[in-house]
């Protein structure tokens, strides 16, 4: 019979995978190391550790890798690093290419299909590459009587406003892009560009079909912007910072889900719907209005949005993270310090002596396992259920979830002047 | 002449259509849905929607019209065949089974018993399929892409069946005047239970991650209401009539061939929602699976399949009407011969076509959400309303 899958084996998978990465260790020791020496060796650097990088220090640079690890450090703690690679954009586009394929073929198993099969010959690892090169090469078609500069600058603005929401997110003990203290009422305030940006984008496309979709998006963020508020709001009540770094840090014995379940649950609801994701896609309703406002996308226009969708996704889960889940908080498994081996030659390099710190790492993989826990649930609902209506939507909205922050937001403030947590509380770490 | 109009636009009125005058047309918005919008179909409906209303709805088939009518007039009633079952590709049994028994009729020929059976197991199999794409599109509809992919590859189930016993995964051409074109294969029974009982766990895992989902009855719960009145004024035929509370079922009403035999219940609800129309349908695909089993059961164990037949048939001049329970419901043809081996007149009654008639009633007033699951639970399959 046909209907049955194609088995999954595991141990395959496994092996291909290493075998990817051994291929990716050749690679980079071969081409992509002597590339990053020679690109240093035009770079104007400032003076590390007290010396100017001239090309005669790079080239003992060569001759003892660990000297490098100096100029390693300052890069990564540069405000360019922080925005552009780690905490911010290149991790959360990573992450969400991580979660487009996870998407697909994890709703492949639960459908009872296969899924991606053959691009990259591993279980089709490389499909979303092809899918890039595919939406790059393509045509980009603006429909007559267009609105051209906001047709073009939407999707850029949307990308942006995603990289926004994801430079506020605090990773690990000072690894944030911008820490500011009012982190959380930022977050908030960019996150009501996006329905802004979808209504002049389905405005300036000219048509009816996204115009549709704009609207419905309009009112599906009043409707669930303000549970989404009250539902962060108790958090704050007893955490009382709106720093998002000092929100985590206040989580360190209890996470605030288990005294805040329903208001966590509110949060979860609400992101779907800020995500518009099943099932709250209301504005890209296929079957009702084409694509929503999406209709008139076409090329890398509809790429951008889908990256800016997807990075979404990992800013809203990275938020649930740190403010349910205690953020980075988690058992230390890796070791704080490394062992004191060789400190000079390529074993240096590759201990990465001095620059390691056990702390950081662990608190960056509890983070990301959190985070991909979450986004795992956020896509759970896509494979089992269906499109919910407009007029549900809305109720569900405003006469629901609203009395359901409210009543947690009674709960954390009994839990504040009970005694419980708070300063000086019961359960507050001392 | 004017009254003639104006009783028109009273009657329209009253089964919901209301008619919109051009010139207070400011505050609506029209929308074309269709042919080329993905929750159409080959079929084309302007409707005219205030906010999130719908008040007007013009339903205009005809995309895919084949002319089938026409071209049965050039052919002899054997070459007819492989052209007529085109319309409904997945239900093709049934579609030439009802063409079958009325050329039988004027020809007058007598189906050999076992012929019988085997022709009832492939129209029940094709309904089977028929109605699994069906909800697969529904599910869809609905945003709901488990439900998709869920019964698309159960329906594979029903087809490796067909392709076992006519050699052709759709498009069979295998109920032909005078029988079957076949016998069925060794090992055709067994394969065909196991297959059943499979599906019947399947159709339980279908109630619960769609049926009884909350949100799916939010949806549908009181959506597009027929009342059993304006169901038979509408005249529409199949699940959407058993829906609104009518127990009318071809097979029960006039047992063709072997049905007379068999033991089922006519499955139907009350309310004549969305809901209730998704639901039916369901309902004869357990009932469906109850029926093969008893054919397969009473099946004689060997005999002809196929009456003897000149290479091309004729009969007396006259006229037959036949019909038979499709996945749409009463399908039914109306054949007219001169006494030429070639029919002087063919014309298909469609299940499709009549329960098409009901959307401008059923969409008018309810949501543009609910649009999909009002016009897909109609149980229309449009290249057949065009033939």
């Amino acid at each position: 019979m046909a209907t049955y899958p194609q088995r999954f084996r595991f141990g395959n998978f496994v092996a291909s995978i290493i075998w990817l990465i051994l291929w990716i260790l050749i690679i980079v020791s071969l081409v992509g190391l002597p590339l990053i020496f020679i690109i240093l060796f035009y770079l104007p650097l400032p003076p590390v550790n007290g010396e100017v990088l001239t090309p005669y220090l790079f080239l003992s640079m060569m001759v003892d890798p660990t000297r490098t690890l100096p100029i390693l450090h300052f890069i990564i703690h540069t405000d360019l690093f922080k925005v552009a690679v780690f905490p911010g954009f290149s991790f959360a586009a990573l992450l969400a290419a991580v979660t487009i394929f996870v998407e697909r073929k994890f709703l492949a198993k639960m459908q009872l299909r296969i899924g991606p099969l053959y691009c990259g010959k591993i279980e089709g690892i490389l499909q979303l590459l092809a899918d890039g090169l595919k939406l790059i090469a393509k045509e980009i078609i603006i429909p007559s009587g267009a609105d051209k500069p906001i047709f073009w600058a939407a999707p850029i603005a949307f990308v942006a406003t995603a990289a926004a929401v994801v430079a506020l997110i605090p990773v690990a003990p000072g690894w944030v892009a911008a820490d500011v203290n009012v982190g959380i009422i930022a977050v908030f305030a960019i996150l009501g560009f996006f329905p802004l940006i979808a209504l002049l984008f389905s405005w300036a496309s000219n048509s009816k079909y996204p115009f549709i979709g704009g609207l419905r998006a309009l009112h599906q963020m009043i409707a669930f912007e303000i549970p989404f508020f009250l539902s962060a709001l108790s958090v704050v009540i007893l955490s009382g910072s709106l720093n998002l770094t000092d929100i985590a840090k206040a989580q360190h014995p209890y996470w605030y889900i288990f005294f805040l379940p329903i208001s966590a649950f509110v949060f979860f609801i609400s992101s779907l719907a800020e995500l518009e994701r099943i099932p709250f896609d209301l504005p890209e309703a296929e079957s009702e209005i084409v694509a929503g406002w999406l209709t008139e996308t076409s090329g890398m226009i509809f790429g951008l949005i889908q990256l800016g969708s997807y990075v979404k996704v990992y800013a809203l889960s990275a938020l649930f993270v740190v403010l349910f889940l205690g953020g980075w908080a988690g058992p230390q498994i890796f070791p704080k310090e490394l062992a004191h081996g060789p400190t000079a030659g390529l074993m240096g390099l590759l201990t990465l002596q001095g620059v390691y710190n056990g702390v950081t790492v662990n608190a960056i993989f509890w983070f990301t396992v959190k985070t991909l826990g979450i986004i795992m649930l956020m896509l759970l609902p896509r494979g089992i259920s269906p499109r919910i209506r407009i007029d549900i939507l809305l109720h569900t909205g405003w006469y629901k979830l609203i009395v359901l922050t409210f009543i947690n937001m009674f709960i954390a403030l009994a839990l504040i002047y009970g005694g419980i947590l708070g300063p000086g509380g019961l359960l507050t770490a001392h | 002449m004017e009254k003639n109009l104006e009783h028109q636009i009273d009657e329209s009125e009253k089964l919901g259509m209301q008619i919109v005058k051009e010139s207070e047309d400011d505050r609506l918005m029209t929308l074309s849905v269709g042919p080329q919008h993905p929750g159409s179909g080959h079929f084309r409906f302007t409707i005219k929607v205030d906010g999130d209303y719908v008040v007007h709805c013009d339903p205009d088939p005809g995309y895919v019209h084949r002319g089938e009518e026409k071209m049965c007039e050039y052919r002899n009633f054997i070459q007819n065949i492989p052209h007529l079952e085109r319309p409904v590709i997945h239900d093709s049994a049934n579609i030439t089974y009802s063409y079958s028994l009325a050329v039988e009729e004027l020809v007058g020929i007598q189906v050999p018993r076992r012929g019988q059976f085997i022709r009832a197991i492939a129209s029940e199999l094709d309904r089977q399929i028929y109605t699994l794409y069906w909800l697969a599109i529904y599910g869809i509809f609905l945003g709901h892409s488990t439900m998709f992919m869920w019964p698309t590859g159960d329906r594979e189930l029903f087809i490796d069946l067909m392709d076992a016993l006519s050699g052709a995964r759709v498009t069979h051409a295998f109920n032909i005047p005078g029988g079957v074109r076949n016998d069925i294969p060794d090992g055709f029974k067994d394969k065909c239970l196991r297959h059943i009982s499979y599906f019947e766990k399947r159709l339980k895992e279908y109630e619960d991650i769609f049926y009884t989902n909350p949100l799916f009855i939010q949806r549908t719960e009181g959506v597009g209401i027929l009342t059993k009145e304006d169901a038979i004024g509408l005249g529409v035929t199949g699940s959407v009539l058993r829906a609104s509370g009518v127990p009318y079922d071809i097979r029960k009403a006039e047992p063709y061939d072997v049905y007379n035999e068999i033991d089922f219940k006519v499955q139907y609800m009350k309310s004549g929602d969305s809901l209730a129309r998704a639901y039916v349908p369901l309902l004869d695909m357990k009932e469906s699976c109850h029926i093969m089993r008893q054919l397969l059961d009473k099946m004689p164990e060997s005999g002809e399949v196929r009456a003897k037949l000149q290479p091309t048939p004729k009969g007396p001049p006259g006229e037959a009407y036949r019909r038979v329970e499709s996945g749409r419901g009463a399908l039914g043809y109306y054949i007219v011969s001169d006494g030429s081996p070639k029919p002087y007149r063919v014309k298909i009654s469609v299940g499709s076509f009549r329960n098409m008639i009901a959307l401008p009633h059923l969409l008018v007033g309810s949501k543009l959400a609910d649009m999909p699951s009002v016009y897909w639970s109609l149980n229309y399959w449009p290249v057949e309303a065009d033939r």
